[in-house]
Protein backbone atom coordinates (compact mmCIF):
# COMPACT_ATOMS: atom_id res chain seq x y z
CA UNK A 1 0.00 0.00 0.00
CA UNK A 2 1.55 3.24 -0.79
CA UNK A 3 -0.23 6.94 -0.55
CA UNK A 4 1.97 8.81 -3.12
CA UNK A 5 -0.26 9.91 -6.17
CA UNK A 6 -0.10 7.34 -8.80
CA UNK A 7 -0.05 8.13 -12.66
CA UNK A 8 -0.67 5.49 -15.45
CA UNK A 9 0.14 6.37 -18.47
CA UNK A 10 -1.43 4.79 -22.00
CA UNK A 11 0.61 4.12 -24.79
CA UNK A 12 -1.91 1.74 -27.23
CA UNK A 13 -5.64 1.93 -27.92
CA UNK A 14 -5.73 -1.17 -30.26
CA UNK A 15 -4.00 -3.29 -32.06
CA UNK A 16 -2.73 -1.74 -34.74
CA UNK A 17 -1.90 1.57 -32.71
CA UNK A 18 0.90 4.07 -33.45
CA UNK A 19 3.97 2.47 -32.23
CA UNK A 20 5.44 5.98 -31.54
CA UNK A 21 2.72 6.45 -28.77
CA UNK A 22 4.71 5.05 -25.72
CA UNK A 23 8.05 7.63 -25.98
CA UNK A 24 6.78 11.03 -24.63
CA UNK A 25 4.05 9.22 -22.17
CA UNK A 26 7.16 7.64 -20.74
CA UNK A 27 9.06 10.86 -20.80
CA UNK A 28 6.06 12.46 -19.06
CA UNK A 29 6.08 10.13 -16.12
CA UNK A 30 9.78 10.19 -15.94
CA UNK A 31 9.95 13.86 -15.19
CA UNK A 32 6.96 13.71 -13.08
CA UNK A 33 8.45 11.41 -10.76
CA UNK A 34 6.30 9.37 -7.90
CA UNK A 35 4.30 6.14 -8.53
CA UNK A 36 4.08 5.42 -12.34
CA UNK A 37 2.66 2.60 -14.58
CA UNK A 38 2.23 2.27 -18.76
CA UNK A 39 -0.54 0.44 -20.07
CA UNK A 40 -1.07 -0.96 -23.64
CA UNK A 41 -4.29 -2.01 -24.25
CA UNK A 42 -4.43 -4.06 -28.08
CA UNK A 43 -7.11 -6.32 -27.53
CA UNK A 44 -10.37 -5.84 -29.40
CA UNK A 45 -13.66 -8.47 -30.03
CA UNK A 46 -11.80 -10.38 -33.02
CA UNK A 47 -8.05 -9.71 -32.26
CA UNK A 48 -8.14 -12.99 -29.99
CA UNK A 49 -9.01 -15.34 -32.26
CA UNK A 50 -7.16 -13.86 -35.26
CA UNK A 51 -4.02 -14.37 -32.64
CA UNK A 52 -5.52 -17.46 -32.11
CA UNK A 53 -5.16 -18.17 -35.77
CA UNK A 54 -1.85 -16.94 -35.76
CA UNK A 55 -0.19 -19.67 -33.08
CA UNK A 56 -2.06 -22.29 -34.88
CA UNK A 57 0.10 -21.65 -37.76
CA UNK A 58 3.18 -20.78 -35.34
CA UNK A 59 3.30 -22.05 -31.40
CA UNK A 60 5.82 -19.43 -30.54
CA UNK A 61 3.67 -16.66 -32.49
CA UNK A 62 -0.16 -15.55 -31.06
CA UNK A 63 0.84 -12.66 -28.95
CA UNK A 64 0.30 -8.80 -30.45
CA UNK A 65 2.40 -8.45 -33.33
CA UNK A 66 3.36 -5.10 -32.75
CA UNK A 67 4.62 -5.74 -29.76
CA UNK A 68 8.73 -6.00 -30.57
CA UNK A 69 8.39 -2.03 -31.94
CA UNK A 70 5.79 -0.68 -29.26
CA UNK A 71 7.71 -1.25 -26.57
CA UNK A 72 11.51 -1.66 -27.51
CA UNK A 73 11.89 2.53 -27.38
CA UNK A 74 10.30 2.58 -23.97
CA UNK A 75 11.62 -0.52 -22.10
CA UNK A 76 15.00 0.29 -20.94
CA UNK A 77 13.58 3.58 -19.17
CA UNK A 78 10.48 1.80 -17.81
CA UNK A 79 12.79 -0.42 -16.06
CA UNK A 80 15.19 1.84 -15.16
CA UNK A 81 12.64 4.79 -13.49
CA UNK A 82 10.77 1.87 -11.47
CA UNK A 83 7.49 2.24 -14.06
CA UNK A 84 5.62 -1.25 -14.02
CA UNK A 85 4.74 -2.45 -17.63
CA UNK A 86 0.67 -3.51 -17.42
CA UNK A 87 -0.41 -4.91 -21.34
CA UNK A 88 -2.95 -7.54 -22.70
CA UNK A 89 -1.04 -7.96 -25.45
CA UNK A 90 -0.66 -11.60 -24.46
CA UNK A 91 -3.57 -12.17 -26.82
CA UNK A 92 -3.57 -15.89 -27.53
CA UNK A 93 0.15 -16.44 -25.89
CA UNK A 94 0.67 -14.69 -22.78
CA UNK A 95 3.62 -16.87 -21.65
CA UNK A 96 5.17 -16.20 -25.68
CA UNK A 97 4.79 -12.58 -25.31
CA UNK A 98 6.30 -12.61 -21.94
CA UNK A 99 9.55 -14.55 -23.00
CA UNK A 100 9.59 -12.08 -25.67
CA UNK A 101 10.50 -9.48 -23.78
CA UNK A 102 12.46 -11.36 -21.56
CA UNK A 103 14.24 -11.53 -24.61
CA UNK A 104 14.79 -7.82 -25.92
CA UNK A 105 15.39 -6.96 -22.04
CA UNK A 106 18.70 -9.43 -23.08
CA UNK A 107 19.60 -8.18 -26.08
CA UNK A 108 19.35 -4.03 -24.37
CA UNK A 109 21.67 -6.16 -22.17
CA UNK A 110 19.18 -5.24 -18.89
CA UNK A 111 19.13 -7.56 -15.85
CA UNK A 112 16.03 -9.68 -16.07
CA UNK A 113 12.97 -7.91 -15.34
CA UNK A 114 10.33 -9.48 -13.13
CA UNK A 115 7.68 -10.43 -15.39
CA UNK A 116 4.45 -12.18 -14.48
CA UNK A 117 1.61 -13.55 -16.95
CA UNK A 118 -2.14 -13.57 -16.11
CA UNK A 119 -3.50 -17.02 -17.40
CA UNK A 120 -7.07 -18.44 -16.89
CA UNK A 121 -8.71 -16.66 -19.94
CA UNK A 122 -8.52 -19.40 -21.96
CA UNK A 123 -12.02 -21.40 -21.65
CA UNK A 124 -11.45 -23.21 -24.99
CA UNK A 125 -10.74 -26.32 -23.55
CA UNK A 126 -12.35 -29.28 -22.52
CA UNK A 127 -12.37 -28.48 -19.19
CA UNK A 128 -15.73 -25.39 -20.14
CA UNK A 129 -16.61 -27.48 -23.74
CA UNK A 130 -19.39 -28.49 -21.60
CA UNK A 131 -20.72 -25.48 -20.51
CA UNK A 132 -20.31 -23.61 -23.39
CA UNK A 133 -22.05 -25.98 -25.50
CA UNK A 134 -25.22 -25.22 -23.15
CA UNK A 135 -24.58 -21.94 -23.30
CA UNK A 136 -23.95 -21.24 -27.24
CA UNK A 137 -23.95 -24.80 -28.66
CA UNK A 138 -27.00 -23.98 -31.00
CA UNK A 139 -25.01 -20.85 -32.31
CA UNK A 140 -21.80 -22.52 -33.70
CA UNK A 141 -23.18 -26.04 -34.36
CA UNK A 142 -21.51 -27.15 -37.21
CA UNK A 143 -18.67 -24.38 -37.16
CA UNK A 144 -15.53 -24.98 -36.26
CA UNK A 145 -14.81 -22.71 -33.37
CA UNK A 146 -10.86 -20.75 -32.73
CA UNK A 147 -10.95 -19.12 -29.71
CA UNK A 148 -13.24 -18.99 -26.55
CA UNK A 149 -12.16 -16.35 -23.88
CA UNK A 150 -13.41 -15.32 -20.14
CA UNK A 151 -13.03 -11.25 -19.62
CA UNK A 152 -10.83 -11.14 -16.47
CA UNK A 153 -10.86 -8.55 -14.17
CA UNK A 154 -8.55 -7.02 -11.99
CA UNK A 155 -7.09 -9.03 -8.87
CA UNK A 156 -4.37 -10.85 -10.77
CA UNK A 157 -2.89 -8.15 -12.12
CA UNK A 158 -3.10 -6.39 -8.34
CA UNK A 159 -1.72 -9.51 -6.61
CA UNK A 160 1.36 -9.84 -9.47
CA UNK A 161 2.36 -6.39 -8.94
CA UNK A 162 1.86 -6.32 -5.23
CA UNK A 163 4.35 -9.68 -5.72
CA UNK A 164 6.64 -6.86 -7.00
CA UNK A 165 6.28 -7.99 -11.09
CA UNK A 166 7.75 -5.46 -13.15
CA UNK A 167 5.87 -6.32 -16.18
CA UNK A 168 2.24 -8.09 -16.19
CA UNK A 169 0.97 -9.71 -19.68
CA UNK A 170 -2.23 -10.99 -19.83
CA UNK A 171 -4.54 -12.39 -22.21
CA UNK A 172 -7.87 -11.66 -22.35
CA UNK A 173 -8.72 -8.89 -19.72
CA UNK A 174 -11.25 -6.46 -19.47
CA UNK A 175 -10.33 -3.04 -20.77
CA UNK A 176 -10.27 -0.93 -17.46
CA UNK A 177 -9.11 -4.02 -15.63
CA UNK A 178 -5.80 -3.10 -16.84
CA UNK A 179 -5.79 0.36 -14.71
CA UNK A 180 -8.06 -1.09 -11.61
CA UNK A 181 -5.36 -3.13 -11.47
CA UNK A 182 -3.06 -1.07 -10.62
CA UNK A 183 -4.60 1.39 -9.29
CA UNK A 184 -5.98 -1.66 -6.73
CA UNK A 185 -2.26 -2.73 -6.06
CA UNK A 186 -0.91 0.29 -5.67
CA UNK A 187 -3.51 1.93 -3.11
CA UNK A 188 -4.26 -1.82 -1.40
CA UNK A 189 -8.02 -1.11 -2.53
CA UNK A 190 -9.97 -4.03 -1.19
CA UNK A 191 -12.03 -5.97 -3.87
CA UNK A 192 -15.29 -4.85 -2.33
CA UNK A 193 -14.58 -1.44 -1.83
CA UNK A 194 -17.19 -0.62 -4.74
CA UNK A 195 -16.78 3.37 -4.96
CA UNK A 196 -13.24 3.20 -5.13
CA UNK A 197 -12.82 0.43 -7.48
CA UNK A 198 -15.69 1.94 -9.76
CA UNK A 199 -13.26 5.17 -10.28
CA UNK A 200 -10.34 3.02 -11.09
CA UNK A 201 -12.27 1.33 -13.09
CA UNK A 202 -13.05 4.41 -14.77
CA UNK A 203 -10.29 6.01 -15.10
CA UNK A 204 -9.10 2.88 -16.96
CA UNK A 205 -12.43 3.46 -19.49
CA UNK A 206 -10.98 7.11 -20.16
CA UNK A 207 -7.41 5.69 -20.78
CA UNK A 208 -8.05 2.41 -22.50
CA UNK A 209 -8.70 3.87 -26.32
CA UNK A 210 -5.50 5.83 -26.08
CA UNK A 211 -5.45 9.11 -27.89
CA UNK A 212 -9.53 8.83 -28.15
CA UNK A 213 -9.63 10.69 -25.01
CA UNK A 214 -6.64 13.01 -26.22
CA UNK A 215 -8.66 14.65 -29.70
CA UNK A 216 -8.50 11.75 -31.57
CA UNK A 217 -11.95 10.20 -32.90
CA UNK A 218 -13.19 13.46 -31.88
CA UNK A 219 -11.81 16.34 -34.82
CA UNK A 220 -14.12 18.16 -36.80
CA UNK A 221 -13.01 21.12 -38.75
CA UNK A 222 -14.68 24.41 -37.86
CA UNK A 223 -16.40 22.86 -34.88
CA UNK A 224 -14.07 20.64 -32.85
CA UNK A 225 -10.44 22.13 -33.29
CA UNK A 226 -7.52 19.91 -32.79
CA UNK A 227 -4.42 20.97 -32.67
CA UNK A 228 -1.18 18.75 -33.90
CA UNK A 229 -3.63 15.65 -34.46
CA UNK A 230 -0.44 14.38 -36.61
CA UNK A 231 1.51 13.88 -33.62
CA UNK A 232 -1.49 13.33 -30.80
CA UNK A 233 -0.42 13.29 -26.87
CA UNK A 234 -1.62 9.86 -25.21
CA UNK A 235 -2.95 9.76 -22.00
CA UNK A 236 -2.03 9.71 -18.70
CA UNK A 237 -4.20 9.50 -15.48
CA UNK A 238 -3.64 10.77 -12.29
CA UNK A 239 -5.57 9.02 -9.81
CA UNK A 240 -5.78 9.69 -6.12
CA UNK A 241 -6.08 7.65 -3.14
CA UNK A 242 -10.23 8.07 -3.47
CA UNK A 243 -10.17 6.92 -6.61
CA UNK A 244 -10.73 10.32 -8.55
CA UNK A 245 -8.80 10.99 -11.29
CA UNK A 246 -7.13 13.91 -13.94
CA UNK A 247 -6.57 12.99 -17.32
CA UNK A 248 -3.82 14.54 -18.81
CA UNK A 249 -1.05 14.14 -21.53
CA UNK A 250 2.32 15.09 -21.91
CA UNK A 251 4.02 18.12 -22.74
CA UNK A 252 4.94 19.36 -26.08
CA UNK A 253 2.20 16.64 -28.00
CA UNK A 254 -0.85 17.70 -30.45
CA UNK A 255 -4.14 16.82 -29.26
CA UNK A 256 -6.42 18.67 -26.70
CA UNK A 257 -8.30 17.42 -23.56
CA UNK A 258 -10.91 19.42 -22.23
CA UNK A 259 -14.22 18.66 -21.05
CA UNK A 260 -15.63 17.58 -24.21
CA UNK A 261 -13.19 15.07 -25.30
CA UNK A 262 -13.43 13.50 -21.90
CA UNK A 263 -17.43 13.09 -22.03
CA UNK A 264 -17.33 11.52 -25.38
CA UNK A 265 -15.12 9.43 -24.20
CA UNK A 266 -16.56 8.87 -20.91
CA UNK A 267 -19.38 7.63 -22.38
CA UNK A 268 -18.09 5.36 -25.76
CA UNK A 269 -19.13 2.10 -25.57
CA UNK A 270 -21.26 2.72 -22.74
CA UNK A 271 -25.16 1.19 -22.11
CA UNK A 272 -26.85 1.95 -19.31
CA UNK A 273 -24.65 5.11 -17.45
CA UNK A 274 -25.88 3.83 -14.10
CA UNK A 275 -24.56 0.19 -14.60
CA UNK A 276 -21.38 0.15 -16.55
CA UNK A 277 -20.63 -3.88 -16.15
CA UNK A 278 -16.61 -4.78 -15.70
CA UNK A 279 -15.71 -8.07 -14.12
CA UNK A 280 -14.79 -6.25 -11.04
CA UNK A 281 -17.49 -3.92 -10.66
CA UNK A 282 -20.85 -2.24 -11.53
CA UNK A 283 -19.63 1.21 -12.20
CA UNK A 284 -22.37 4.19 -12.02
CA UNK A 285 -21.32 7.47 -13.79
CA UNK A 286 -25.00 8.43 -13.41
CA UNK A 287 -23.89 11.91 -11.33
CA UNK A 288 -20.30 12.06 -11.87
CA UNK A 289 -18.66 15.04 -13.00
CA UNK A 290 -16.40 16.39 -15.89
CA UNK A 291 -14.50 19.32 -14.59
CA UNK A 292 -11.71 21.08 -16.53
CA UNK A 293 -9.21 22.44 -13.83
CA UNK A 294 -6.66 23.51 -16.21
CA UNK A 295 -4.87 23.28 -20.06
CA UNK A 296 -4.55 19.78 -21.02
CA UNK A 297 -6.10 18.75 -17.61
CA UNK A 298 -9.73 17.38 -16.66
CA UNK A 299 -10.92 15.83 -13.69
CA UNK A 300 -13.33 13.35 -13.16
CA UNK A 301 -15.35 12.69 -9.69
CA UNK A 302 -18.67 11.43 -8.15
CA UNK A 303 -18.21 7.92 -10.01
CA UNK A 304 -20.03 5.51 -7.90
CA UNK A 305 -19.79 1.47 -7.74
CA UNK A 306 -21.74 -1.56 -6.83
CA UNK A 307 -20.99 -4.67 -6.31
CA UNK A 308 -19.36 -6.91 -9.10
CA UNK A 309 -21.78 -9.50 -11.26
CA UNK A 310 -21.34 -12.95 -10.55
CA UNK A 311 -20.29 -14.51 -13.64
CA UNK A 312 -18.18 -13.03 -16.03
CA UNK A 313 -18.34 -12.32 -19.74
CA UNK A 314 -17.12 -15.02 -22.59
CA UNK A 315 -16.50 -14.43 -26.05
CA UNK A 316 -16.30 -17.59 -28.71
CA UNK A 317 -15.23 -16.82 -32.04
CA UNK A 318 -15.56 -19.19 -34.99
CA UNK A 319 -15.22 -19.50 -38.27
CA UNK A 320 -18.33 -18.44 -40.42
CA UNK A 321 -17.27 -18.13 -43.67
CA UNK A 322 -15.83 -15.87 -46.74
CA UNK A 323 -16.57 -12.12 -47.52
CA UNK A 324 -15.69 -11.29 -50.81
CA UNK A 325 -15.82 -7.45 -51.37
CA UNK A 326 -14.38 -5.06 -54.45
CA UNK A 327 -14.90 -1.44 -56.09
CA UNK A 328 -14.91 -0.18 -59.71
CA UNK A 329 -15.12 3.26 -60.35
CA UNK A 330 -17.14 5.77 -62.97
CA UNK A 331 -16.15 9.46 -63.01
CA UNK A 332 -17.90 12.41 -65.48
CA UNK A 333 -21.13 13.20 -67.17
CA UNK A 334 -23.34 10.05 -65.90
CA UNK A 335 -21.22 8.61 -63.83
CA UNK A 336 -24.04 7.95 -60.92
CA UNK A 337 -26.33 6.55 -63.65
CA UNK A 338 -23.17 4.19 -64.85
CA UNK A 339 -22.51 3.12 -61.33
CA UNK A 340 -25.85 2.33 -60.83
CA UNK A 341 -26.53 0.67 -63.77
CA UNK A 342 -23.21 -1.93 -62.90
CA UNK A 343 -24.95 -2.08 -59.72
CA UNK A 344 -27.95 -3.68 -61.68
CA UNK A 345 -26.11 -6.05 -63.62
CA UNK A 346 -24.05 -7.18 -60.92
CA UNK A 347 -27.83 -8.07 -59.22
CA UNK A 348 -28.73 -10.22 -62.16
CA UNK A 349 -25.53 -11.79 -62.43
CA UNK A 350 -24.98 -13.04 -58.75
CA UNK A 351 -28.24 -14.21 -57.82
CA UNK A 352 -28.34 -16.91 -55.70
CA UNK A 353 -24.93 -16.05 -54.09
CA UNK A 354 -26.32 -14.38 -50.81
CA UNK A 355 -27.45 -11.25 -50.41
CA UNK A 356 -25.35 -8.44 -52.46
CA UNK A 357 -25.10 -4.85 -51.03
CA UNK A 358 -23.78 -2.49 -53.11
CA UNK A 359 -23.06 1.15 -52.24
CA UNK A 360 -22.35 4.31 -54.68
CA UNK A 361 -19.54 5.89 -52.80
CA UNK A 362 -19.87 9.87 -53.22
CA UNK A 363 -23.34 9.43 -53.14
CA UNK A 364 -24.64 6.80 -50.22
CA UNK A 365 -22.68 4.30 -49.02
CA UNK A 366 -22.10 3.83 -44.56
CA UNK A 367 -24.93 5.20 -43.69
CA UNK A 368 -26.64 2.68 -45.92
CA UNK A 369 -28.01 -0.71 -44.62
CA UNK A 370 -27.52 -3.82 -46.06
CA UNK A 371 -30.95 -4.66 -47.47
CA UNK A 372 -30.25 -1.51 -49.15
CA UNK A 373 -33.42 0.72 -48.31
CA UNK A 374 -31.48 3.47 -47.67
CA UNK A 375 -30.05 3.77 -51.44
CA UNK A 376 -33.45 3.18 -52.93
CA UNK A 377 -34.53 5.97 -50.90
CA UNK A 378 -32.22 8.61 -52.22
CA UNK A 379 -33.36 9.99 -55.56
CA UNK A 380 -30.87 9.48 -58.42
CA UNK A 381 -28.56 12.10 -59.13
CA UNK A 382 -25.91 13.22 -61.14
CA UNK A 383 -22.63 12.76 -59.17
CA UNK A 384 -20.04 12.71 -61.12
CA UNK A 385 -17.04 11.15 -59.53
CA UNK A 386 -18.37 7.64 -57.96
CA UNK A 387 -17.19 4.08 -56.63
CA UNK A 388 -19.58 1.45 -57.05
CA UNK A 389 -18.47 -0.86 -53.65
CA UNK A 390 -19.80 -4.14 -53.54
CA UNK A 391 -19.82 -7.21 -50.86
CA UNK A 392 -21.37 -10.32 -50.13
CA UNK A 393 -20.65 -13.17 -47.72
CA UNK A 394 -21.07 -17.03 -48.18
CA UNK A 395 -20.21 -19.51 -46.31
CA UNK A 396 -19.08 -21.36 -49.89
CA UNK A 397 -15.93 -19.96 -50.86
CA UNK A 398 -16.52 -20.77 -54.51
CA UNK A 399 -19.93 -18.72 -54.42
CA UNK A 400 -18.19 -15.69 -52.91
CA UNK A 401 -15.53 -15.74 -55.42
CA UNK A 402 -17.91 -15.31 -58.15
CA UNK A 403 -18.26 -11.63 -57.18
CA UNK A 404 -14.82 -11.21 -57.41
CA UNK A 405 -15.09 -12.59 -61.08
CA UNK A 406 -18.33 -10.47 -62.06
CA UNK A 407 -16.87 -7.54 -60.78
CA UNK A 408 -13.60 -7.98 -62.55
CA UNK A 409 -15.40 -9.05 -65.57
CA UNK A 410 -17.22 -5.08 -65.52
CA UNK A 411 -14.07 -4.04 -67.38
CA UNK A 412 -15.09 -5.43 -70.76
CA UNK A 413 -19.02 -6.07 -70.04
CA UNK A 414 -20.12 -3.37 -67.84
CA UNK A 415 -21.09 0.48 -68.48
CA UNK A 416 -18.16 2.65 -70.05
CA UNK A 417 -15.56 4.12 -68.54
CA UNK A 418 -15.23 1.72 -65.97
CA UNK A 419 -12.19 1.43 -64.05
CA UNK A 420 -10.01 0.72 -61.08
CA UNK A 421 -11.07 -2.57 -60.21
CA UNK A 422 -10.10 -3.77 -56.40
CA UNK A 423 -11.41 -6.89 -55.09
CA UNK A 424 -10.66 -8.84 -52.40
CA UNK A 425 -11.56 -12.10 -50.38
CA UNK A 426 -10.89 -13.52 -47.17
CA UNK A 427 -12.20 -16.16 -44.30
CA UNK A 428 -14.13 -14.15 -41.83
CA UNK A 429 -14.98 -14.81 -38.17
CA UNK A 430 -18.24 -14.93 -36.03
CA UNK A 431 -18.79 -13.75 -32.38
CA UNK A 432 -21.40 -15.29 -29.57
CA UNK A 433 -21.09 -13.96 -26.19
CA UNK A 434 -22.15 -15.87 -22.87
CA UNK A 435 -21.78 -15.37 -19.18
CA UNK A 436 -19.70 -18.51 -16.75
CA UNK A 437 -20.10 -18.26 -13.24
CA UNK A 438 -16.80 -16.57 -12.15
CA UNK A 439 -15.69 -19.81 -9.75
CA UNK A 440 -15.53 -21.89 -12.52
CA UNK A 441 -12.92 -19.45 -14.17
CA UNK A 442 -9.94 -18.49 -12.00
CA UNK A 443 -7.44 -16.16 -12.86
CA UNK A 444 -3.83 -17.24 -11.98
CA UNK A 445 0.10 -15.92 -11.74
CA UNK A 446 2.65 -17.30 -13.36
CA UNK A 447 6.15 -16.67 -13.68
CA UNK A 448 8.47 -16.20 -16.38
CA UNK A 449 12.07 -16.73 -15.51
CA UNK B 1 -42.30 33.39 -30.31
CA UNK B 2 -40.56 33.18 -33.93
CA UNK B 3 -37.80 30.25 -33.63
CA UNK B 4 -35.40 29.46 -35.76
CA UNK B 5 -34.38 25.68 -36.82
CA UNK B 6 -30.61 24.00 -36.92
CA UNK B 7 -28.93 21.19 -37.34
CA UNK B 8 -28.50 19.51 -33.70
CA UNK B 9 -24.88 19.73 -34.81
CA UNK B 10 -25.21 23.43 -33.59
CA UNK B 11 -26.14 22.19 -30.22
CA UNK B 12 -24.35 19.10 -29.53
CA UNK B 13 -21.47 16.96 -30.45
CA UNK B 14 -21.69 13.22 -30.08
CA UNK B 15 -19.45 9.63 -30.78
CA UNK B 16 -19.92 6.20 -31.54
CA UNK B 17 -19.39 2.94 -30.11
CA UNK B 18 -20.53 -0.19 -30.96
CA UNK B 19 -20.89 -3.93 -29.43
CA UNK B 20 -21.98 -6.85 -30.89
CA UNK B 21 -25.19 -5.31 -33.49
CA UNK B 22 -25.85 -2.61 -30.60
CA UNK B 23 -24.61 0.95 -31.57
CA UNK B 24 -24.20 3.87 -28.70
CA UNK B 25 -24.48 7.56 -29.42
CA UNK B 26 -23.30 10.00 -27.28
CA UNK B 27 -25.24 13.51 -27.65
CA UNK B 28 -23.74 16.18 -25.55
CA UNK B 29 -24.44 19.67 -25.32
CA UNK B 30 -21.74 22.59 -26.39
CA UNK B 31 -23.36 24.77 -23.57
CA UNK B 32 -25.60 23.73 -20.61
CA UNK B 33 -28.24 25.91 -21.29
CA UNK B 34 -28.79 24.11 -24.33
CA UNK B 35 -29.04 20.47 -22.70
CA UNK B 36 -32.78 21.06 -21.57
CA UNK B 37 -33.92 21.58 -25.90
CA UNK B 38 -32.22 17.64 -25.96
CA UNK B 39 -34.08 16.51 -23.57
CA UNK B 40 -37.08 18.15 -24.68
CA UNK B 41 -36.58 17.26 -28.81
CA UNK B 42 -34.20 14.57 -29.00
CA UNK B 43 -36.18 11.79 -28.04
CA UNK B 44 -36.34 7.94 -28.49
CA UNK B 45 -39.16 8.58 -30.78
CA UNK B 46 -37.28 10.72 -33.09
CA UNK B 47 -34.12 9.03 -33.14
CA UNK B 48 -36.02 5.70 -33.99
CA UNK B 49 -36.93 7.48 -37.00
CA UNK B 50 -34.06 9.00 -37.77
CA UNK B 51 -32.63 5.57 -37.97
CA UNK B 52 -35.96 3.60 -39.51
CA UNK B 53 -34.28 2.25 -42.10
CA UNK B 54 -31.73 0.03 -40.08
CA UNK B 55 -34.66 -1.02 -38.20
CA UNK B 56 -33.82 -0.48 -34.74
CA UNK B 57 -35.34 -3.54 -32.80
CA UNK B 58 -35.67 -0.77 -29.40
CA UNK B 59 -34.12 2.94 -28.64
CA UNK B 60 -33.42 3.43 -25.52
CA UNK B 61 -32.61 7.25 -24.12
CA UNK B 62 -30.07 7.54 -20.74
CA UNK B 63 -29.84 11.12 -19.55
CA UNK B 64 -26.74 12.61 -17.49
CA UNK B 65 -27.97 15.35 -16.49
CA UNK B 66 -24.69 16.28 -14.50
CA UNK B 67 -23.04 16.09 -17.93
CA UNK B 68 -25.24 17.37 -19.90
CA UNK B 69 -25.58 14.57 -22.18
CA UNK B 70 -27.24 11.58 -23.00
CA UNK B 71 -26.93 8.21 -24.21
CA UNK B 72 -28.63 6.28 -27.10
CA UNK B 73 -28.61 2.97 -26.78
CA UNK B 74 -29.67 1.26 -30.66
CA UNK B 75 -30.37 -2.29 -30.77
CA UNK B 76 -30.16 -4.37 -33.68
CA UNK B 77 -28.72 -1.21 -35.96
CA UNK B 78 -25.71 -3.05 -37.49
CA UNK B 79 -27.04 -5.37 -39.69
CA UNK B 80 -24.99 -8.51 -37.44
CA UNK B 81 -22.44 -6.02 -36.22
CA UNK B 82 -18.83 -6.25 -36.85
CA UNK B 83 -18.20 -9.51 -37.70
CA UNK B 84 -21.52 -9.67 -40.36
CA UNK B 85 -22.58 -6.86 -41.72
CA UNK B 86 -21.65 -5.93 -45.05
CA UNK B 87 -21.16 -1.99 -44.55
CA UNK B 88 -17.68 -0.96 -45.09
CA UNK B 89 -18.10 1.04 -42.07
CA UNK B 90 -19.01 -2.49 -40.01
CA UNK B 91 -19.05 -0.72 -36.69
CA UNK B 92 -21.12 2.31 -37.76
CA UNK B 93 -18.49 4.79 -36.67
CA UNK B 94 -19.81 7.47 -38.64
CA UNK B 95 -23.37 7.03 -37.20
CA UNK B 96 -23.38 9.32 -35.05
CA UNK B 97 -23.10 12.21 -37.40
CA UNK B 98 -26.50 11.03 -38.81
CA UNK B 99 -28.17 11.38 -35.39
CA UNK B 100 -26.86 15.10 -34.96
CA UNK B 101 -28.20 15.73 -38.91
CA UNK B 102 -31.34 16.21 -37.05
CA UNK B 103 -32.91 19.35 -37.37
CA UNK B 104 -33.94 21.64 -33.83
CA UNK B 105 -36.25 24.26 -33.03
CA UNK B 106 -34.98 27.21 -30.82
CA UNK B 107 -35.74 30.47 -29.70
CA UNK B 108 -33.40 33.21 -31.49
CA UNK B 109 -31.88 34.11 -28.51
CA UNK B 110 -30.00 31.07 -27.77
CA UNK B 111 -28.05 31.35 -31.56
CA UNK B 112 -25.10 33.29 -30.28
CA UNK B 113 -23.87 29.89 -27.96
CA UNK B 114 -24.56 27.62 -30.87
CA UNK B 115 -21.35 25.90 -32.38
CA UNK B 116 -20.17 27.16 -35.55
CA UNK B 117 -21.79 30.51 -35.32
CA UNK B 118 -19.17 31.51 -38.05
CA UNK B 119 -19.76 28.78 -40.32
CA UNK B 120 -21.83 29.83 -43.23
CA UNK B 121 -25.72 27.62 -43.23
CA UNK B 122 -25.14 24.32 -43.82
CA UNK B 123 -26.60 23.11 -47.18
CA UNK B 124 -29.49 21.13 -47.35
CA UNK B 125 -28.75 16.94 -47.50
CA UNK B 126 -31.45 14.19 -47.63
CA UNK B 127 -30.95 13.92 -44.08
CA UNK B 128 -31.35 17.07 -42.75
CA UNK B 129 -35.13 18.63 -43.80
CA UNK B 130 -37.10 21.73 -41.19
CA UNK B 131 -39.07 18.89 -39.91
CA UNK B 132 -36.61 16.24 -39.06
CA UNK B 133 -38.64 14.08 -40.96
CA UNK B 134 -36.04 11.09 -42.94
CA UNK B 135 -36.48 10.69 -46.56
Amino acid sequence: MNSTLLRVGCAAGFSGDRTDAAGPVVDALIAAGGSAALIFETLAERTLALAQLARRQDPDAGYEPLLQPMLAPVLERCLRHGIRIVSNFGAANPVGAAKCIAAMARELGLPAPRIAVVLGDDVSGPAHAAALQARVGSATAGRSIVSANAYLGAEAIAQALSEGAQIVVTGRVADPSLTLGIAMAHYGWAVDDWDRLARGAMAGHLLECGAQVTGGYYADPGFKVVPGLAALGYPIAEIAADGTCTITKPAGTGGLIDEHTVKEQLLYELHDPTAYLTPDVVADIGEASITAVGTDRVCMAGVRGHARPEELKVNVCFESGWLAEGGISYAGPRAEARARLAAGVLRERLQGCGMLRADLIGVASVFGDDGGRWLAAQPDGDARDVRLRVALRNADRALAERLVRELTALYTCGPAGGGGVRTSIRPTLGTVSCLLPRATVPARVEWIA
Amino acid sequence: MKQIVVPLYRLAHGRTGDKGNRSNISVIAWHERLYPLLVEQVTEARVAQQFAHRRPTRVARYLCPTLHAMNFVLDDVLDGGVNDSLNLDAHGKALAFLLLDMSIRLPPELAPILAGAAMPEPPNSPNFNTTGDTP
